[in-house]
C-alpha cells in the first residue's frame, strides 16, 4: 500500500467512524433535533467553505460572489427534481449547471485583478438573485416551496467527505500545483509556461460545482429556497471561513468554519446583543491571529493549523 | 420618451448619481491611501446621520451646526475604529484580513445601533433643511438635489487641494506610495492614517446627514446599500481617483436612471452590469492609471 | 490528513460541548407551572423593525395574561429568537424552540420566506405554528399544524382594487412595487387582477431604493386617478413624499404595510389622503381596540403599529385556544385552533379549512397625520 493510500484509507475509516457515532448518538437522543440541523449546517458550510478556499487561498483570486453557485445549485437541483428526475441525480446535474455557470462567469471576469475582481464577482451574485426574483416559474422572490426534505445527516455528511477528499487530492495533483503557482506569482507562473487564465478558470469552475452541490442539499434540507438567501452577505460569510481558517489548509478552514457555524447559535441566551457580540469577537479574533497572541484554545487553535501565516492569503 | 421626459431623467440621474458621487468621494480617498476597501464607511455614513438626527431632535441645532457635529462625531468614530479594529492588522496582515475585519466592524456598528436605537426608521426634523421644488421650464428638481450636488463638487475639490497641496496631502501620497519609505522620511505614518480615516470618515458623516434629510428616514442598515453603490461608483471611475468617484458616480446614477426607466425590473442589477462590462473593456476603471506589474 | 481528523474531531467536541450548554433546560414545555411559547422573528437585519414591533405586541400580551393569573392557572414564559430575517437561521432556531426548549406551539416567522420554511418543521414536529404576518398563500399549506391570523396577500390586493374601482371609481391607476419582495409582489398580483379600470403604468424597484424618481418620472406622465403601493411603511414614506414633489396628484392607495407612526413622521403631509386596507382601525371603540392600545402605550410609549397588532393577535388566539383545550398536547391546541371564534383586537377571527384566518378588513383613510376608519369590508 502506497502512503497515499494508506492515508486515505485512515481517512476514510476515521469518517466512518465519526460519522457511526454520531448517528448513533442522535439514535440515542443525546444529540437533538437542533443539533443535528446544526450539524447538517456546518456540513454544508465545510462544503461551501473549501470550494471557496480552492479559489481564495489555493489559487488567490478574491471571490465575493461565490453564493451565486450555491443559488445556481439550489435552484437547479430543485427545479430538475420536480420535472421527475431523482434526488441523487438531481443534486448532481444540479452541480454541473452551477459549474458550467462558473465557467461562463469566469472566462471573461477572471482576467481582473484583485478589488476589480471582487466587486465583479459580487456584481455577479447580485445579477443572478435579481434573475431568480423575475424568473415566476422558480417562485421569484417569493420563493420556492413545495421541495421534499430529502437531504438528511448522511447525505450531507459523505457530500462533505466527498469534497474533501476531492479537493485535497485535486490540490496536490499537477493542475492544483499550477493553481498555487497563479496565487504565489502569476508573472512568474507565466513565464514558467503556465496558462494561468486556465487554472483560474478551473478553480473557479470546480469551486462552483461545489458550491453547487452544497446549493442542492440545502434546497432539499430547507424545503423552501428564496432568492435573498444567497445574496453577496452569503458570500462574504465564506470569505469570512476561509480568511479566519488560514491560508490554503483544509483542517483551519473547517475548524474555522465549524466553529463560524456554531457561535452565532451559541451566543443565543445574549438575546439582543448577540449579534453585537459576534462581529465583536470576529474583529477579536482577526487581531488576535495577526498578532500572535496566545490565549487559552482559541489562538492556539488556530495558530496549530496555520501553516504559512497571513502572508499567503489572497491579496 | 419625448425630449420633457428624456431630460427630466437625466436630471433625476444626476440627482441620484450626486449622492452615490457625495459617498463615493470618502471610500476611494481611503482606499487610495491606505489600500482597504473599508466596507464600515458606509455605516459611518449611518452613524454620522444618527449623530445629526440627534442634536437636530434633541438639541434643536438648525443645519449647518448639525453637519459640523456630525462630521466632527463621524471623524472621531472613524478615529476610533481606525485605532482598534484596524491598526494591530494595517502593517503586519494582509489586505483581505483587513477586508473581514473592515465587514465585521460593519456588522458590529449595524447591529449594535440595532440593538440601541432600534431598528424603525427616523426622520429628521422637517424644519431642518425645507425641500423646495424648482422649475426649470418644464422640468423639475428640488433644491436638497442642488445642495448634495454643489457639496459634492466643494468635498471633491477640497480632497484635491488638500491632497494634492497640503503638507498632509503629501504625508498621505508619501504613505500611499511606500508605508516604510515614508516612515523613513519622517513621516508620522500612523498619525498619517489616523488622519485619512478622519476626513474619510468626515466626508461619510456630511453625507449622511444630507441624505439623511434628502430621503427624512434614516435607520441602521441604511448604509449597506448606499455603500455598495459607492463602492460600485468608485471602481467605476477607478478606485483611488478622486475626480473618478465623483465622475463615476454620476455615471451611475445617469445609467440606472435610464435603464429603469426602460425596464424597471432590472434597477437592481443594472449598475453592475454596467460596471462589468466597463471593466471587461477597460479593467482599471475610467480614470484609473493602467499600473504595470512589477517582476 | 491527521490535521483533517483532528478538526473533524474538534468540530464534533466543540458541537458536543455546545449540546451541553444548549440541551440541559429541556424541563418541558406544560411542567413548572408554565406554558413554553415560542416567537421567531427578525430581531436584527433590515427587517429587524418588523420583528422588534410583532416582540413588544407579544410582550404585552404575556405580561397581560401572567398579570391576570396565567393560562388555567399556568403562567406563560415567552421564549424568542431571533431569525435575523433569513429563512435557514429561522429553521435552526425553530428547531431549538421545538427540541431544546420544548416550547408547545410558536408564534411567527413574522416574515413570509421565514414562515415558509418553518412550516413544514413545525409540521413534521407536530408542534402548532400561528404567523400573525407571514401573508404568502402557500404557508399553511404546509400541513395542519400551521394557522396564521393575518390575511394572504391576495385578498388585501383585491380589497383595495374593488375599493378603488368600486367607491373611488377610479378609471386609471398607477402600480410601483418593490420586485424583491413576496408581500409587495403578492399584493400587486391581486390589485392587477381585480382592478376593473385601466392600469396605465406598472413599475418596480428593489429593496434598499430610496431614490424612486426615475419611475415616478413615468407614472406623472400618465396621471393615473390612483397610485397603489403595496409596500411597507418606511419605504411608503419615501415614495410618498417624492412622487408629491414630482407633482404627481393621484391618491396613494397601500395595504396593510402602511400602518405604524413612522408613516406620518416620515412622509409628512405627503401621505395624507391615502387609504390602505388594515385589520383594525386604531379609532375603534371597541373594548379589545381601545385596551390594546392603551396598555401598548402605557408599556412602551409609543403606538401600536400593525406588526404589533397582528402578533399580538396570533398569541391572544393561541392563547385562548390553549385555555379552551385544557392542555398543552399539541392535537388538543390544533382543534381548539380549528374551531376556534373569538374577537381579537383586529376583530372577530375564525380560520378556514385551510387554516386561514376569516375575518373583515377595513379600509383607512389617513386625515392630518391620523388615521381614520373609513369603511369596513365583510370577509
Amino acid at each position: 500500500m502506497t502512503a497515499y493510500g494508506k492515508k486515505l484509507a485512515i481517512f476514510l475509516a476515521a469518517s466512518v467512524a465519526l460519522f457511526a457515532v454520531l448517528s448513533a448518538l442522535m439514535f440515542q437522543g443525546l444529540i437533538d433535533a437542533y443539533l443535528q440541523r446544526i450539524l447538517m449546517t456546518i456540513c454544508i458550510n465545510v462544503i461551501l467553505a473549501l470550494s471557496t478556499n480552492l479559489i481564495i487561498n489555493f489559487t488567490g483570486q478574491l471571490t465575493l460572489g461565490h453564493s451565486a453557485f450555491m443559488a445556481i445549485g439550489a435552484y437547479a437541483a430543485a427545479a430538475i427534481f420536480k420535472v421527475g428526475v431523482p434526488f441523487f441525480l438531481s443534486i448532481v446535474l444540479g452541480s454541473i449547471v452551477a459549474a458550467i455557470f462558473g465557467f461562463l462567469i469566469g472566462l471573461p471576469t477572471l482576467r481582473l485583478k484583485g478589488d476589480y475582481l471582487a466587486i465583479t464577482t459580487m456584481g455577479f451574485c447580485q445579477i443572478i438573485v435579481v434573475l431568480i426574483q423575475n424568473i415566476s416559474q422558480l417562485g421569484g422572490a417569493q420563493g420556492m416551496t413545495g421541495i421534499p426534505g430529502k437531504t438528511n445527516f448522511a447525505w450531507v455528511f459523505f457530500s462533505m467527505i466527498f469534497t474533501i477528499l476531492i479537493l485535497s487530492h485535486v490540490v496536490k495533483s499537477r493542475q492544483g500545483r499550477a493553481m498555487i503557482s497563479v496565487r504565489e506569482d502569476e508573472i512568474a507562473a507565466e513565464a514558467m509556461g503556465i496558462n494561468t487564465t486556465r487554472y483560474k478558470v478551473m478553480a473557479f469552475t470546480l469551486g462552483a460545482f461545489f458550491a453547487g452541490l452544497a446549493g442542492g442539499l440545502y434546497a432539499f434540507l430547507m424545503m423552501f429556497i428564496e432568492p435573498t438567501s444567497f445574496n453577496y452577505f452569503k458570500s462574504i460569510d465564506l470569505v469570512i471561513y476561509v480568511v479566519l481558517g488560514g491560508s490554503g489548509n483544509f483542517a483551519g478552514c473547517i475548524a474555522s468554519t465549524t466553529i463560524l457555524t456554531i457561535l452565532p447559535e451559541a451566543l443565543r441566551p445574549l438575546n439582543d446583543y448577540r449579534m453585537v457580540i459576534y462581529p465583536l469577537l470576529l474583529i477579536v479574533i482577526m487581531i488576535l491571529r495577526v498578532k500572535n497572541i496566545r490565549i487559552p484554545w482559541l489562538s492556539d487553535f488556530f495558530s496549530r493549523f496555520r501553516k504559512g501565516g497571513d502572508k499567503n492569503a489572497a491579496a | 420618451m419625448t425630449l420633457v421626459e428624456f431630460l427630466q431623467q437625466l436630471i433625476n440621474g444626476l440627482s441620484l448619481g450626486s449622492v452615490y458621487a457625495l459617498i463615493a468621494l470618502g471610500y476611494t480617498m481611503v482606499y487610495g491611501i491606505i489600500g482597504l476597501i473599508n466596507f464600515a464607511h458606509c455605516d459611518i455614513y449611518m452613524v454620522g446621520a444618527y449623530i445629526g438626527f440627534f442634536v437636530s431632535t434633541d438639541l434643536h441645532l438648525p443645519f449647518v451646526p448639525t453637519l459640523i457635529v456630525a462630521m466632527l462625531g463621524s471623524a472621531i468614530a472613524g478615529v476610533l475604529v481606525e485605532r482598534f479594529a484596524y491598526k494591530p492588522l494595517l502593517r503586519k496582515a494582509s489586505s483581505i484580513s483587513l477586508l473581514i475585519t473592515a465587514m465585521g466592524v460593519s456588522l458590529l456598528l449595524e447591529n449594535g445601533f440595532n440593538a440601541v436605537f432600534g431598528g424603525s426608521p427616523r426622520s429628521y426634523p422637517h424644519n431642518i433643511l425645507t425641500q423646495k421644488s424648482i422649475s426649470l421650464g418644464p422640468v423639475r428638481t428640488d433644491s436638497l438635489h442642488l445642495i448634495i450636488l454643489l457639496t459634492s463638487v466643494v468635498l471633491m475639490v477640497l480632497l484635491q487641494i488638500v491632497i494634492y497641496k497640503t503638507k498632509i496631502g503629501k504625508a498621505m501620497r508619501a504613505t500611499s506610495a511606500d508605508k516604510d519609505a515614508a516612515a523613513l522620511m519622517g513621516i508620522n505614518v500612523n498619525a498619517t492614517i489616523s488622519a485619512t480615516f478622519a476626513i474619510g470618515s468626515a466626508l461619510a458623516g456630511a453625507a449622511g446627514v444630507l441624505v439623511g434629510i434628502l430621503y427624512n428616514s434614516i435607520d441602521p442598515y441604511m448604509g449597506i446599500q448606499p455603500g455598495i453603490k459607492a463602492f460600485t461608483a468608485a471602481v467605476f471611475g477607478g478606485i483611488g481617483m478622486i475626480p473618478g468617484a465623483f465622475l463615476g458616480g454620476l455615471i451611475l446614477g445617469v445609467i440606472e436612471t435610464f435603464v429603469t426607466a426602460w425596464y424597471s425590473p432590472l434597477s437592481g442589477a443594472i449598475g453592475f452590469i454596467v460596471l462589468i462590462v466597463i471593466l471587461i473593456i477597460k479593467p482599471s476603471g475610467l480614470l484609473g492609471k493602467k499600473v504595470s506589474e512589477k517582476v | 490528513m491527521k490535521k483533517q481528523i483532528a478538526a473533524s474531531v474538534l468540530a464534533l467536541a466543540m458541537t458536543v460541548s455546545c449540546a451541553g450548554c444548549q440541551g440541559g433546560n429541556s424541563a418541558g414545555g406544560a411542567s413548572g407551572g408554565t406554558i413554553k411559547i415560542g416567537f421567531v422573528g427578525p430581531l436584527t437585519g433590515g427587517n429587524s423593525s418588523y420583528g422588534q414591533s410583532s416582540k413588544k405586541g407579544l410582550e404585552l400580551l404575556e405580561d397581560q395574561i401572567n398579570k391576570a393569573g396565567g393560562i388555567n392557572g399556568k403562567k406563560i414564559d415567552l421564549v424568542e429568537v431571533d431569525d435575523e430575517g433569513k429563512p435557514a437561521t429561522s429553521v435552526t432556531g425553530g428547531t431549538k424552540l421545538i427540541s431544546s426548549d420544548k416550547v408547545v406551539a410558536i408564534v411567527g416567522p413574522v416574515t413570509s420566506g421565514c414562515a415558509n420554511s418553518l412550516a413544514p418543521i413545525c409540521q413534521a414536529n407536530n408542534i402548532p405554528m400561528i404567523t400573525g404576518t407571514g401573508t404568502n398563500a402557500n404557508i399553511t399549506k404546509a400541513g395542519d399544524c400551521i394557522f396564521r391570523t393575518c390575511f394572504i396577500d391576495p385578498f388585501q390586493g383585491k380589497v383595495m382594487a374593488k375599493f378603488a374601482s368600486e367607491d373611488l371609481k377610479a378609471k386609471t391607476a398607477a402600480i410601483l412595487y418593490n420586485n424583491g419582495d413576496d408581500y409587495s409582489k403578492g399584493l400587486f398580483s391581486a390589485f392587477k387582477a381585480n382592478f376593473t379600470g385601466s392600469i396605465v403604468e406598472t413599475e418596480n424597484y428593489n429593496a434598499g431604493d430610496k431614490d424612486f424618481n426615475a419611475q415616478l418620472t413615468k407614472i406623472a406622465a400618465k396621471k393615473p386617478d390612483v397610485l397603489y403601493l403595496p409596500e411597507y411603511y418606511g419605504d411608503v414614506a419615501v415614495i410618498a413624499r417624492e412622487a408629491r414633489n414630482m407633482g404627481i396628484t393621484a391618491t396613494f392607495l397601500g395595504g396593510d404595510g402602511f400602518d405604524s407612526p413612522e408613516l406620518f413622521s416620515v412622509g409628512g403631509d405627503s401621505v395624507n389622503g391615502a387609504y390602505f386596507s388594515n385589520h383594525y382601525a386604531s379609532d375603534d371603540t371597541s373594548p379589545e381596540v381601545v385596551q390594546f392600545i392603551k396598555d401598548y402605550k402605557a408599556k412602551y410609549n409609543s403606538s401600536p403599529d400593525a406588526f404589533a397588532a397582528l402578533t399580538y393577535d396570533a398569541g391572544k388566539v393561541l392563547c385562548d385556544s390553549i385555555k379552551k383545550a385544557g392542555s398543552t398536547d399539541a392535537t388538543a391546541i390544533k382543534n381548539a385552533l380549528k374551531s376556534y371564534s373569538g374577537t381579537v383586537v383586529c376583530g372577530k377571527i375564525s380560520f378556514d379549512n385551510d387554516r386561514n384566518a376569516v375575518k373583515s378588513a377595513v379600509i383607512i383613510k389617513t386625515v392630518d397625520g391620523k388615521e381614520t376608519f373609513f369603511k369596513k369590508i365583510s370577509a
